[in-house]
């Protein structure tokens, strides 16, 4: 019935990606279309949320006649999918609700319109999908239809080749899975995920399967060295595009992960948690250092995406890690912690691209450096961008910490896995995760106090206003969410036991009834955290410090020009910008990490030129790994090209020696 | 008691270890010199304790030669050379420290790892006692390779000697003579070296041993 | 019964953490000021100062927003949050259940994090120059902090505090080197983190190598007061914290009476004074680093933490 409601819910939105070929002509088209989507997929959240809470027993599930005609298309519901749709539709519901007043500004809607129900749609449909064939036919669908919004604004030059890393990427993902599957399902071809379920791997192919999942759903996600279309394609497209590809369909690649990794491979190897680990915590650290470098507002937002995922794939390898050595709490533990990660990454991040959104709409800029000093006049909009700012950078008491708080609980655990190895890989993961938490941090601080504080940067910064209602209104109920999953985590958690019962055949502690509504992860004598309690203790501290003051003390106060050491700057260019901020970061990091070299160029005494200063990042994802791949591309193409100029008897001398190189090889095989 | 005693082998043990990361972390000649007679020290209470713990009275010899010799004398000579050579204000990193210390606690695990695989059956104080001096064998031999100056190259060496004076007196009695000759084979080598730097200064007008590498006939 | 005295104890600590900050912060100055044969102020002179400011009129910059005026009460609450969850004089708080010792930490991070955005409010470029060095120096403080609260959750088997501290009174700890390896890094991180020498200077302004002065430039008054207040409170919060878990020697546990409390009262101030006297002879003993040494000196904070993690996986599976 529920897996019905769904299926229907995904039926609407390709009516409604119908609907919007038509609507883009329509002056009132763009809001019609967003508020049917939005409403939408308000019913689908509704009955993943119903689904996830309170169904029990075995998971609803159908079989429609479809697709391959030996298969039929199979979709069911179970609670792994459950949760992953609770995000994939409140995100896709807070993007609806602010593209209301965000299309709008589009200039060529009929571009968007069709497209973007039909994105939710596939994500929809990944989730749902119970057979190999479906699955990749979906992650297919929404692989295009995200790239179609990519190339939305498809006149200004760097989307086009955004666009086309974006799709050269997504395809060498789909044939990586593709290989996955064809591996799981093995030679007779049971392709529905039940009877992939039963069928048992060797050893060598498990790791090969794992291989390949990891290339192929960590290609979607932004797993470095993989993440290189990640920071072109999100931020090209329109922002409640980017808010949900960035926020939610990075959680469709997790997704994908766990379902092949935890639920169809089967019993786990001891040496898998080894590289995800690494390449978990690699991708953490790099991914906020590339963020701390880019001066672009939404390249910012795009890059830091890849640092969540790599925490929450540090979750999944610590969750692989003790389950392979049968310690199931500990393994619901960190499962609960990457999956709690995914559910607050979805609510931050989309808000962040709202608030990068509603910036562009309001002063046309996303170069952070001709921004500042909007906290003057989009007020609503700075609140909402600062409480994500600090949701993101694990700051008690709101939601980022508290997953990041579970993430460190679970490694702290790690002292009972019997593996030399991971004893001594697991500290050392912990200390990038923390590293990883204290730079989001100073990346957010750069964020908001670039674009929000200080003073404007250019005309288009002084002349900004408010954005509309619609939007406003989507940014406030992402921020308020995350403040509720900050002060009461214990609910999310208790929401994602039946997942990670499910998956590693244990769950964390029930933690409705604890006490004072306190989260505990495994014993009360060993760790608590109360987000409620916190939260209360501030406020309380703050407003009785501020009632004593105001008692007791000056109320005076005189408005003058800043101080500044006595020397004010009249000029906003003497500010701190984006680059300079970062500095002494870059001199930390950046030599290991970008190979980064500042040059500065003095003039010569007596020439009143001015002095340059420059400095030289070098991406050596790009360098080490890509441009070698394009360059043997293009030297095979430069040799291939010759066979277009052959005449009609060399064709056929090589179809004739193809042909009998193949009967030779048959003839020696057999 | 037997707690009390692990206790103590294994903090004066991982003290050492941790002298051996604060080596790498100087750059500053007459700071590496303190520290390593600090290392000395430590070393030297070290072989000291075990030999109360194993009763055995040939290593207070040993622990007298190591603070006599490596914590007194040494450094002493060390460090009128460098003022007599007045390179006290060198600094002279091939590689920058961050990355040093990372590949030291990198070795340091990698020791740990090795040497509690192997050992697997033996006594735990052993066990530590030869992780740690592997680590300190490792960690001099890092700082040989990451240091241009010749008197720090000799630094490194004495520091990864006295990871194997380490290792000999927790694997249960080291032979005296042993221990004797192999003191002497330093102090020897410590007066050549010594001699070689005066020579290799008066000639090149320097200690760092990059010089040296200029006048190989082999080098590209 | 227990609930009462607890609630007690917690509202008795607040109170004690609050009156004693300024007194701790005059006392390392007066000390560091008799080591330089000055004679230096009166020890409870941060006391007249605050006073001082909050009778004063606040002046404010044309540019600084709501939220420059509200940040000092948000740093101000949060680190007395914190500061009140450590144990001071005795272990059994009503609420330490509520924040562990990592919760702490990010507590204080959260501080800094909205003093670092007050230093980019108002668009000047020394708030500017502070709040990116802030952040520089947290990067690298933060993880060293991290392996050390691992370190002791390790060997506790509890990140919380009041767990640890009654784990270390006991006498199964013994002697180990991954503790006295997470002492020095201790502080190290107290250290860069309370932007003491070598790190940072508290006592001079205008240099170009400030960090934490420079951030609070632009603040005045009230704002200012509630701001040095807040410093005050974390150099004490970090000195309870090095006595609670490395000199947990004389704290009050569970149960323990009337007298008891009191005694416990006078040892805590005892080892606030001496770490207050041992920051200042440090201070006076070495000389400010250059801002890029500081990674180093971080760095090398956050190697003893991992070194004693690690050291601390090997002798657990001995």
């Amino acid at each position: 019935m529920v897996a019905i409601v769904g299926l229907w819910c995904v039926a609407a939105l390709l009516g409604i990606a119908g609907f919007g070929i038509v609507a883009g002509n329509w002056s009132q088209g763009s809001r019609l279309t967003y508020g049917a989507t939005a409403a939408t997929s308000t019913v689908a959240l509704i009955t993943a949320v119903l689904q996830l809470v309170g169904g029990t027993g075995v998971p609803p599930s159908i079989v429609l006649p479809l697709g391959l005609p030996w298969i039929g298309a199979h979709f069911r519901m179970d609670a792994l999918s459950a949760f992953f749709l609770v995000v994939i539709n409140l995100g896709g519901a807070a993007a609806s609700l602010y593209g209301v007043g965000y299309g709008q500004h589009e200039d060529e809607p009929q571009r968007v319109l069709p497209f973007f129900p039909a994105f939710l749609a596939g994500m929809n449909l990944v989730i749902l999908a119970d057979d190999a064939f479906s699955f990749l036919l979906s992650w297919e669908f929404m692989s295009l239809a995200s790239w179609a919004l990519v190339m939305a604004h498809h006149h200004e030059r760097d989307n086009i080749r955004a666009g086309y890393v974006y799709i050269v990427m997504a395809c060498f993902g789909t044939l990586a899975l593709l290989l996955a599957f064809g591996l799981l399902a093995g030679p007779e071809g049971g392709y529905a995920f039940a009877s992939i379920r039963v069928h048992q791997l060797s050893p060598l192919l498990a790791g090969f399967v794992l291989g390949l999942a990891l290339l192929g759903a960590g290609s979607k996600a932004g797993l470095v060295p993989l993440h290189v279309w990640l920071p072109l394609a999100h931020p090209a497209a329109p922002s409640h595009v980017s808010a949900s590809m960035s926020g939610v369909m990075t959680k469709v690649a997790v997704y994908g992960f766990i379902r092949i990794v935890f639920d169809l491979l089967g019993p786990t190897a001891w040496w898998w948690s080894f590289p995800i680990l690494a390449i978990g915590s690699g991708t953490a650290v790099l991914g906020v250092l590339y963020a701390l470098m880019e001066t672009d507002l939404k390249r910012v937002l795009a890059y830091s995406t890849i640092e969540n995922i790599g925490l929450i794939f540090v979750g999944l390898g610590l969750a692989l890690a003790f389950r392979a050595n049968s310690l199931p709490a500990a393994s619901a533990l960190a499962l609960t912690a990457a999956l709690f990660h995914a559910f607050n990454h979805a609510l931050f991040k989309s808000a962040l691209f709202f608030g990068a959104g509603a910036v562009l709409t309001a002063t046309g800029e996303r170069q952070m450096e001709r921004l500042g000093g909007l906290i003057h006049r989009m007020p609503t909009t700075s609140v909402v961008v600062l409480v994500a700012c600090v949701a993101i950078s694990a700051l008690p008491p709101l939601n980022g910490f508290a997953s990041e708080w579970l993430a460190f609980q679970a490694i702290l655990l790690s002292p009972q896995l019997p593996l030399w190895g991971l004893k001594l890989l697991v500290p050392a993961v912990g200390a990038l995760l923390a590293l990883s938490a204290a730079l989001a941090a100073a990346c957010f601080v750069r964020v908001f106090g670039i674009v929000f504080l200080g003073r404007p940067r250019s005309p288009a910064a002084e002349r900004a206003a408010e954005v509309d209602r619609w939007s406003l209104s989507a940014m406030v109920i992402l921020a308020g969410l995350c403040i509720l999953a900050g002060i009461l985590p214990g609910f999310v958690i208790d929401a994602i036991a039946p997942v990670a019962q499910s998956l590693v055949g244990s769950r964390m502690p029930e933690q409705a009834g604890m006490s004072w509504l306190s989260i505990i992860p495994v014993a009360e004598s060993r760790s608590s955290y109360n987000g409620l309690l916190v939260f209360c203790f501030i406020a309380a501290s703050a407003s009785l410090a501020a009632y004593v003051i105001h008692r007791l003390a000056s109320h005076a106060l005189r408005r003058a020009p800043a101080w500044d050491c006595g020397f004010p700057q009249s000029s906003p260019a003497t500010q701190y910008t984006a680059s300079s901020f970062a500095q002494p970061i870059r001199r930390v990091f950046g030599g290991y990490a970008f190979q980064a070299r500042e040059r500065v160029e003095m003039p010569p005494p007596g020439n009143l030129g001015p002095a340059r200063f420059q400095v030289d990042l070098r991406d050596l994802a790009w360098e080490l790994i890509y441009t070698p791949i394009t360059n043997s591309v293009s030297v095979a193409a430069e040799r291939l090209n010759r066979l277009q100029f052959l005449t009609i008897r060399q064709y056929l001398s090589l179809v004739f020696s193809a042909l009998v190189f193949l009967l030779l090889v048959l003839a020696l095989w057999s | 008691m037997g707690n009390l005693a692990f206790d103590i082998a294994h903090l004066l043990a991982g003290g050492l270890v941790l002298v051996s990361l604060m080596l790498l972390y100087q750059d500053r000649l007459y700071a590496l010199l303190n520290v390593f007679a600090l290392q000395a020290t430590v070393l030297a209470m070290s072989v000291a304790w075990q030999a109360w713990v194993q009763g055995a009275p040939h290593l207070y010899i040993t622990a007298v030669i190591a603070l006599v010799v490596k914590a007194i004398v040494i450094p002493v000579a060390l460090h009128r050379i460098i003022a007599r050579l007045g390179i006290h204000r060198e600094i002279e990193n091939v590689v920058s420290i961050g990355p040093t210390m990372l590949a030291g606690i990198g070795l340091v695990a990698l020791s740990m790892v090795v040497m509690l695989k192997v050992t697997a059956d033996a006594d735990p104080l052993a066990r530590e006692d030869l992780a740690f001096a592997l680590s300190v064998v490792l960690l001099g031999l890092l700082m040989m390779v990451t240091r241009r100056n010749a008197v720090s190259q000799v630094v490194g060496f004495m520091s990864l000697e006295n990871g194997l004076i380490l290792a000999a007196t927790g694997a249960k009695g080291m032979p005296l003579v042993v221990e004797i000759s192999v003191a002497f084979s330093v102090l020897v080598a410590f007066i050549v070296i010594g001699i070689f730097l005066f020579r290799i200064r008066e000639r090149f007008d320097t200690v760092d041993v990059h010089a040296l590498d200029r006048f190989r006939g082999d080098q590209r | 019964m227990v609930v009462i005295s607890d609630l007690a104890i917690q509202g008795a600590q607040m109170l004690l953490v609050l009156t004693l900050a300024p007194l701790l912060t005059g006392f390392v100055r007066k000390v560091k000021a008799q080591l330089l044969r000055r004679r230096g102020a009166s020890i409870v002179q941060p006391y007249r100062d605050l006073l001082r400011l909050l009778r004063k009129e606040v002046i404010l910059a044309d540019t600084a927003s709501w939220l420059f005026r509200v940040i000092p009460y948000l740093i101000f609450a949060t680190t007395w949050v914190a500061a009140a969850l450590v144990p001071t004089f005795a272990t059994s708080l009503l609420f330490s259940w509520s924040a562990d010792l990592i919760a702490i930490i990010a507590l204080l991070g959260s501080a800094r994090f909205f003093l670092a955005l007050a230093g980019m409010d108002v668009g000047t470029s020394f708030g500017g120059i502070g709040s990116s060095r802030e952040v520089m120096i947290a990067t690298l403080a933060e993880p060293a902090m991290i392996m050390i609260v691992f370190t002791l959750a390790l060997l506790a088997g509890s990140t919380q505090l009041s767990n640890v501290a009654s784990f270390m009174l006991s006498s199964s700890v013994g002697v180990r080197v991954s503790l006295a390896l997470a002492l020095v890094a201790l502080v190290m991180v107290a250290i860069a983190e309370n932007a003491r020498i070598p790190i940072d200077n508290p006592a001079t302004h205008l240099e170009l190598t400030m960090v934490h002065e420079a951030m609070v430039l632009e603040y005045s008054g009230r704002h200012l007061a509630m701001i040095e207040l807040a410093a005050s409170l974390k150099l004490l919060l970090y000195i309870s914290l090095i006595g609670c878990v490395f000199l947990p020697w004389g704290l009050a546990l569970p149960g323990a009476g009337a007298a008891a409390q009191v005694a416990a009262v006078a040892v805590y101030i005892a080892k606030l004074a001496a770490g207050g006297f041992l920051l200042a002879l440090f201070e006076t003993t070495v000389a400010k680093m250059r801002v890029f040494r500081v990674p180093d000196f971080l760095g090398a904070a956050l190697m003893l933490g991992l070194l004693g993690t690690l050291l601390l996986f090997v002798s657990r599976s001995l």
